[in-house]
């Protein structure tokens, strides 16, 4: 005979296993249910002042310049209703294109890095880590080689060339199931072959349409005008709310493949979407502005410190990538003086060193 | 619909002429088992004998090269995964805590296969998360992080996502691994009274042969990828089975706290032998 009645140590199990009605799980920090929403009042409480930090980097940005505008003037300008004429034109044409593109671009790439980063479960498995964005580049340049610089043409180019690195890197990366290490080495060794080819084609081109790429190729809000930013503007949100739609698969994915299957995760389609809808999101924001560096890699991550966000968060990825995008524009259009630098001469700056740190922060937790 | 078992019972999960492989490499051939419901069924053999690989193809996980697993009566693959995820609960042998999570946030995952876009946390969920961490002696652990918990405490957290589940079929991969003994015993109580009070329907993988008989109605033994005898652990533990399973020489004894049959191995050897 059996019994299962083994002695009863003050460790045993289970006195109350039910929870009764109105109880309340102790997740250690506030929480907010919001129709059917779980709210982690932390993290939204970050990513809005974040944004807010961002916005404030905008509504400098758009006073700063050599015609520089008080504070008043700025908001009479956004609305159309300066006085002086040229006070509307500084503002709504020349200015808040380019604010407009740091704040959504940076926060495409934000989630495009947040993506990645948890599709790979790697803070190096980021787009422009694993060539995504050098993809979307070759797109672009070989597009505009052939069709010129038109933004629809490059766009598309871009989101070609993206999607085509996405599939070859899946499929070199193909073992029965795509596994993130395997996927970044990938991705690192296409980047540098696609650097080396986009150089080739910069090379054969006519002069003026080489220069054209190559200071679109360093990543720039230079001359950003309504006819680029705002197609590139819808897309992004557009794409961004994609992502949005699947975090909860996301953050079950993170817990592996075995769990999240056994969970009811279908891992192998949702991941396919993901990467295609991601892939785009750097696609179409390295059409807009180039291949922008770092802050794909670096906002993901920063956003999960600040906010001791549980796993990935899309959310404050989002605001983290606005507000460095926006920050480092602004540092590249104003800090030097007369000298415009590209932006993303500015974030791979900054990059480097980040890139630095974190190898080192994963060098000491692999050993 | 449900297929009867030869106990007269329906079976809820059935595999039926099972090959199962990784790449070309055959684990398992022309298995046939039915696991009995409303019982706990341990799956014991040595290493490499395919325990892992057949819970994995019952589970969904691992695709099978030839053959049906039916959850239900219903083949397995043809199953959306979501609806079998709200049927049938897996633990398995290695999984990843994210960084920086905390125990609920964890345990909460377990509610994916009840949550849509638009419903991801209601009373319901609220209600399945705090049961399971007060079922698994976890609730006061509930808002530390994973990464500080000790192996015991973690393999408990786990236990209780998948307890958020809510599934009255659990598949279980060595869940005892890497534990203490008094983690083994209070994870194995658990397991016995989620079976004994709820009736939910359990198969574990153990490597603890005096466990499995223990805990176990019914003991699945494999061997090099087939079944060698299902059954009653009274019924089936014999040192002959256990010789020709696992190749050791013991004695069979009777448990003296629970009377089950409880596996003594032969004398050790303290010196090389002489070939």
């Amino acid at each position: 005979m059996k019994t299962t009645n083994l002695a009863v140590t003050d460790r045993s199990l289970t006195a109350h296993p039910h929870a009764l009605p109105g109880e309340k799980v102790d997740f250690g920090r506030p929480m907010l249910r919001v129709f059917g929403f779980r709210i982690d009042l932390r993290v939204v409480i970050t990513a809005g002042i974040i944004t807010l930090i961002a916005l404030a980097c905008g509504f400098a940005g758009l006073m700063l310049g050599k015609f520089s505008l008080t504070p008043t003037e700025v908001f009479q300008g956004l609305f159309g209703a300066a006085e002086k004429r040229i006070v509307n034109t500084v503002v709504g044409e020349w200015r808040a294109p380019r604010i407009i593109a740091g704040i959504v671009l940076g926060a495409g790439l934000g989630v495009s890095g947040a993506v990645f980063q948890s599709l790979t479960r790697n803070p190096l498995g980021s787009p422009d880590i694993i060539g995504f964005s050098t993809g979307a580049y070759t797109g672009g340049i070989v597009t505009i080689i052939v069709f010129g610089t038109s933004f629809v043409s490059t766009a598309a180019g871009a989101i070609i060339g993206g999607l085509l690195t996405a599939v070859v890197v899946y499929l070199l990366t193909w073992k029965g199931g795509v596994q993130g290490f395997r996927l970044i080495i990938v991705g690192i060794a296409l980047t540098a072959m696609l650097n080396a080819f986009n150089t080739w084609l910069i090379m054969r081109a006519d002069l003026e349409l080489a220069m054209a790429a190559a200071t679109w190729g360093a990543g720039t809000l230079n001359g950003m005008g309504w006819s680029t930013i705002a197609p590139a503007a819808v897309a992004t949100i557009v794409l961004g709310l994609a992502c949005g739609l699947f975090s909860r698969d996301l953050g079950t994915l993170e817990l592996g493949d075995d769990t999240a299957k056994a969970l009811g995760v279908r891992n192998e389609p949702i991941r396919a979407v993901l990467i295609v809808i991601a892939v785009a999101l750097v696609a179409v924001v390295t059409a807009a502005a180039g291949p922008i560096a770092f802050v794909a890699l670096a906002a993901p991550q920063i956003g999960r410190r600040i906010a001791r966000a549980q796993g990935t968060s899309l959310l404050t990825s989002a605001a983290v990538g606005a507000l460095l995008l926006v920050a480092a524009d602004l540092i590249a259009q104003h800090a030097f003086g007369d000298i415009q630098l590209p932006v993303g001469v500015i974030t791979v700056s900054i990059g480097g060193i980040y890139l630095i740190w974190l190898l080192i922060q994963e060098a000491r937790k692999a050993s | 619909m449900s297929i009867p078992n030869p106990a007269g019972a329906a079976s809820p999960l059935i595999a039926e002429n099972l090959d199962l492989a990784y790449d070309q490499r055959q684990i398992v051939s022309d298995l046939d088992v039915s696991i009995p419901d409303g019982k706990f069924s341990i799956i014991v053999g040595p290493n490499a004998c395919g325990k892992s690989t057949l819970l994995r193809a019952l589970a969904r996980l691992l695709p099978p090269a030839k053959g049906t697993v039916l959850l239900d009566g219903n083949n397995i693959e043809k199953m959306k995964t979501k609806k079998i995820a709200q049927r049938l609960g897996l633990l398995p042998q290695s999984s990843i805590a994210p960084d920086g999570i905390t125990v609920a946030e964890l345990v909460s995952r377990g509610r994916h296969p009840h949550q849509s876009f638009l419903r991801q946390w209601t009373d319901a969920d609220e209600a399945a998360v705090l049961s399971a961490l007060r079922a698994t002696n976890t609730e006061e652990l509930s808002s530390r992080l994973v990464d500080e918990l000790s192996g015991g405490q973690r393999q408990r957290v786990w236990v209780a996502m998948v307890l958020a589940q809510e599934t009255s079929l659990l598949l279980l991969d060595e869940p005892t691994t890497f534990l203490d003994v008094a983690y083994q015993i209070e994870l194995l109580d658990l397991f016995s009274q989620l079976n004994h009070e709820y009736g939910h329907t359990l198969v574990a993988v153990l490597h603890d042969l005096n466990q499995a008989c223990r805990y176990a109605d019914e003991i699945i033994a494999m061997k090099n990828g087939s079944i060698v005898a299902q059954g009653a652990p009274e019924t089936i533990i014999t040192s002959e089975l256990v010789n020709e399973v696992f190749g050791i020489d013991c004695t069979v004894i009777d448990d003296p706290v629970t009377g089950a049959p409880m596996i003594v191995a032969g004398a050790p050897k303290k010196t090389f032998a002489q070939r």
